[in-house]
């Protein structure tokens, strides 16, 4: 059999081929756009929703990264301690090497936080004497999140008989941690469940795409097209709803973003802080077009490769 | 050119198609395979082009055994045949230009060669004005014009077609016939199913008959060069 393939410039003629293709996919799709709308639009949903959680929990982590480092222990003191002996313990405690310093709560101050937090101001009127300790609230020096050590401090502070009950902040910051790793765990939960659900999405609209295009792919076999050249424009138009589909979700991010921006400012002042709301930055929409372009290029082969082999000339 | 050494082929349920068939289609000749719908001209015609595989014998097609190649490398084996159907198979999505583009767009072409081979091979088949025009609102007979032109733009060895005037008055009939005879004489191998016998003897072109997938008459002359007695 002769070859009648020219061979000159091959990779030139494969390139410009592969080009062609590429924007003969484009182009089929810009030819409809409302059908590509509603088709990217339902992938850039399902890619924004985990891409937004992630964002969230970002900055979630972001801002309890400083926490662990103001653990602090509180020292709630026998309550027949007085002032003055309690003062003494203060100063004793300072020189302590694993103490940074020690904030001094009185009783009378204690009550008065109390009433402002609890609520229960009130009825705290009706009370004869003031029934809370003294607490000292100790700050220890903290060198690389060693949250052992202060375990140690605790229990060291706590045989001291003045004191009643040591007690460690750092506890619920360790939940709050255990909790954030939930959350990141339940986004790869998340994520892969949408992955599957926009390659379902894509290989189904690809697997219509070849429906319609049955009679094409039937006279190309024919006329001697190779299972590549058959199978190409369906792997780009894939790729092009995923890449598509990015950047809508991309979108869709920045926007929602932009609506928190507000509130979360606000909540920031109220707790004096500069805090503000991280966007996804440049790397990871990079990482979104690219994974949404693979799930494109990988829901299109599904399809092509279960639907291209059912249609042989006859 | 073709080569059938003693091909049957049964279909799964047990219909025999083509029983025990023995042919020799040099290259360079012209013949017609005829016989009542069901005889098995598709069928064999589906074998050279390997859309269907025998079930028994060997087909050999320019010297090469099909059996002997693979699913994949059967584009490879039809860029070298144009096949034309009764219904043309033309794709009404584009233009008459790249319905006959397209051979040669699957077989990698330069722009400027597709240009000028679709230029041709409309030229050839009285079309050449008709290039940018939408196939459907073509009559019949263009339709099936640009269809031979789509499978002899990239200049295969051989030509098949399948009742390619099925659907035509027998003046058109007669003009595409024609026109696949002038291909013929320039060395294409050219091998058309037909039930239109009046057609077929007027050509005065070698008959292959069949009947119930047997070959009963093989009008196909043993030397080539006899077959130069078509008009």
């Amino acid at each position: 059999m002769r070859n009648r393939a020219p061979k000159k410039n091959r990779l030139r003629t494969y390139l410009s081929n592969h080009l062609r293709v590429a924007l003969g996919s484009l182009g089929r799709l810009y030819g409809q756009p409302v059908a590509t709308f509603l088709t990217t639009a339902v992938i850039a949903i399902a890619l924004a929703l985990p891409v937004g959680l992630y964002i969230a929990l970002d900055n979630i982590g972001q801002l309890s990264r400083g926490w662990d480092g103001s653990t602090q222990i509180s020292l709630f003191l026998h309550t027949k301690v007085n002032t003055k002996e309690a003062q003494q313990l203060k100063q004793r405690l300072e020189k302590h090497k694993h103490i940074k310093n020690i904030e001094f709560i009185s009783k009378e101050k204690g009550l008065e936080q109390f009433k402002e937090i609890s609520g229960f101001g009130d009825a705290l009127k009706y009370l004869k004497q003031n029934p809370l300790p003294i607490v000292l609230v100790v700050n220890p020096k903290i060198l690389n999140n060693q949250v052992d050590n202060t375990a140690h401090l605790v229990q060291e502070l706590g045989n001291n008989k003045l004191v009643e009950l040591a007690q460690l902040d750092v506890q619920w910051v360790k939940r709050l941690y255990t909790f954030l790793e939930i959350a990141n765990r339940s986004i790869w939960v998340i994520s892969s469940m949408l992955a599957m659900a926009v390659l379902l999405i894509i290989g189904n609209t690809i697997r219509l795409d070849i429906q319609n295009r049955r009679e094409e792919i039937e006279v190309s076999k024919l006329i001697g097209a190779s299972d590549g050249f058959i199978r190409r424009p369906f792997l780009y138009t894939g790729i092009w709803y995923g890449a598509i589909s990015g950047v809508l979700a991309w979108i869709i991010t920045q926007i929602s973003l932009f609506l928190m921006t507000g509130p979360i400012q606000k909540l920031a002042l109220l707790y004096h802080s500069e805090y503000r709301l991280s966007g996804l930055g440049l790397d990871n929409t990079a990482l979104l077009i690219i994974i949404s372009c693979m799930l494109g290029l990988i829901g299109s082969w599904i399809a092509v490769s279960q639907h291209l082999k059912e249609i042989e000339p006859s | 050119m073709i080569h059938f050494d003693n091909i049957s082929k049964r279909y799964p349920g047990g219909h025999t198609a083509l029983s025990q068939i023995n042919l020799r289609l040099e290259r360079g000749q012209m013949a017609f395979l005829t016989g009542h719908s069901g005889a098995g001209k598709s069928t064999l015609l589906k074998l050279i082009a390997m859309i269907e595989r025998p079930t028994r014998g060997h087909i050999y097609l320019d010297g090469v055994n099909l059996n002997n190649i693979s699913n994949q490398k059967i584009p490879y084996i039809r860029r070298n045949i144009g096949i034309i159907f009764q219904n043309h198979h033309l794709l009404y999505d584009r233009p008459v230009f790249d319905n006959v583009a397209m051979p040669l767009i699957i077989q990698g072409y330069r722009r400027q060669e597709i240009q000028k081979r679709v230029r041709a091979a409309l030229n050839q088949v009285g079309l050449l004005s008709k290039e940018k025009v939408d196939p459907i609102t073509l009559s019949g007979g263009e339709q099936q014009r640009v269809g031979i032109a789509r499978a002899i733009v990239h200049k295969p060895l051989l030509l098949l077609a399948d009742e390619p005037t099925g659907n035509l008055d027998p003046e058109l009939s007669r003009e595409i016939m024609q026109l696949f005879a002038r291909f013929n004489q320039v060395g294409t191998t050219v091998l058309i199913a037909s039930h239109d016998l009046d057609l077929i003897r007027s050509m005065g072109t070698p008959m292959i008959s069949l009947q119930d997938g047997k070959i009963i008459n093989n009008g196909l002359p043993y030397t080539v060069k006899s077959t130069e007695t078509i008009a």
